[in-house]
């Protein structure tokens, strides 16, 4: 079996979701970390030693490399699997399914996952571009982000459309986390009920707490 | 359970061929006992047909016990209907009431073709079976049955999987059409025996791929089809079939 019939089959598709997903979610886990430095409420100080190191340094900035590939590999591979999901049923039913047998949010991957495609879009024009375009994508000098951060979350719509981003980042890791590892073949019962609950308080508390970055600048809640 | 009689409206899904372009023809049918299948009151619609002079509606069924996997309607929304765990044959007349209004659907993937009415062909499912849901013995006398040991719990497992009657619910719930509960009901079954053991990487590895060519959609494990099935095949199927998969292709000799 040749890796190409591996990954041209559906499930070998479905592996590569996976593996990127989980990829992903780890990601999100330093992100959060890092971010959650503009609530130490000293002025974006301890904040923008992070994002110097992560910026300047050069093991961030190659790992970056791998962190754009997995995203574009999820979005690519996603978006491919969702059309040609799509396409396997030309008629379709006078009545639908509904919620009974399946959760709407795993029905919507797709949707979910555009809507966070659309969101990355403003975000990384937001911050990523600009910082990365001010050291001339090499070794300058970034851009303080903080302050950058406080200009960007004055405006009300920007905040909304952050907010409805992590909405939607929300409900796609509530499918996506337990589905990953159901996909990588874990299915033995005394890890099910660790990864959904795992799964769901990670689906909650990292969105929720991205979410509150924007909110706590708009409000004041940091200086 | 109290008997009654009920009239019904029927939304019913008619195409004379799979070429041709399918409609809803709404019928009425009267005086239908609530003991009656949902299978019997087609019967009885059809007798009607007949006498009118019109085209019966094709259906498909044979054992009408629930244990062949030939029914296929998908009513008011949901395979086999309302019931859960249940046939369509074994969907009593009770599940609905006086002057209710049912819409009946063939199975729709374009990997099951609509042969007539509500008939739908599944013989990708043989298919995907001849591409490895089996074991290969030689001939001579049988073995005798308890010559292998097997764990009790495995013994389960491998027979809650080999209860899938192939019926199609799983496809025709599936927002994808995959066809990955049966597939796994299929792979698992065996693949927890003994018997199943010296083929179980060729076997996952064949069957996926023909199940991609009769072109059914990648699992996104919804889980719409468990909650669908009649016979209650467990999604955790899928997990184990992905891990068979994995570990075929990651120890494959190319």
């Amino acid at each position: 079996m040749t890796w190409k019939q591996v990954f041209t089959s559906s499930v070998g598709k479905k592996l590569v979701m996976g593996f990127t997903g989980i990829f992903l979610i780890l990601f999100l886990i330093v992100h959060v970390g890092l971010n959650a430095c503009i609530w130490a409420n000293d002025g974006g100080e301890m904040f923008n030693k992070g994002a110097h190191f992560m910026g300047a340094n050069v093991v961030p900035r190659i790992l970056e490399i791998g962190l754009f590939a997995g995203l574009i590999l999820h979005i690519i591979q996603g978006l491919m699997l969702e059309a040609s999901n799509r396409s396997k049923r030309s008629v379709k039913y006078a009545v639908s399914y509904g919620n009974d047998g399946s959760k709407w949010y795993s029905r919507s991957m797709g949707l979910l996952g555009t809507i966070i495609l659309l969101f990355l879009i403003l975000h990384l024009s937001n911050f990523w571009l600009p910082n990365r375009a001010n050291q001339g994508f090499l070794l300058g000098e970034e851009i303080n982000l903080y302050e950058k951060m406080k200009v960007e979350f004055s405006e009300l719509w920007v905040v909304i459309v952050y907010v409805l981003g992590c909405i939607s980042l929300g409900y796609h890791l509530a499918h996506g986390f337990q589905s990953a590892f159901k996909t990588m073949g874990v299915h033995n019962k005394k890890y099910h009920a660790m990864i959904s609950s795992v799964g769901y308080g990670f689906s909650i508390i990292v969105p929720l707490a991205f979410a509150l970055m924007p909110i706590s600048f708009y409000l004041g809640w940091v200086n | 359970m109290e008997h009654y009689n009920m009239n019904l409206t029927l939304k019913v899904w008619r195409q004379k061929s799979s070429n041709e372009q399918g409609y809803f023809e709404t019928y009425q049918v009267r005086d239908i006992s609530s003991e009656m299948s949902f299978l019997e009151m087609f019967d009885v619609l059809n007798e009607q047909l007949i006498k009118e002079n019109k085209e019966p509606i094709a259906f498909d069924h044979d054992c009408r016990e629930g244990i062949c996997g030939m029914c296929s309607m998908y009513i008011n929304g949901k395979p086999h209907g309302p019931w859960h765990a249940n046939t369509t044959c074994q969907l009593h007349m009770r599940a609905f009431k006086d002057g209710d209004t049912i819409v009946v659907e063939p199975w729709r993937a374009k990997a099951f073709p609509v042969i007539k009415d509500l008939v739908v062909d599944r013989t990708a499912f043989d298919r995907i079976i001849q591409a490895g849901g089996y074991i290969s013995v030689n001939t001579g006398n049988a073995v005798d049955g308890n010559a292998i040991p097997i764990e009790k719990d495995k013994a389960d497992a491998a027979f809650a999987a080999a209860m899938c009657i192939g019926c199609g619910a799983c496809v025709a719930a599936c927002k994808n059409s995959s066809a990955m509960l049966f597939l796994s009901a299929k792979v698992s079954h065996l693949s927890l025996l003994p018997q199943g053991d010296p083929e179980r990487k060729s076997r996952v590895v064949n069957m996926v791929a023909q199940m991609d060519k009769e072109g059914f959609g990648a699992c996104t494990n919804t889980g719409a089809c468990e909650a669908t099935c009649p016979k209650e095949i467990s999604i955790s199927n899928i997990a184990r079939l992905n891990r068979e998969y994995l570990t075929s292709s990651l120890t494959a000799e190319k």
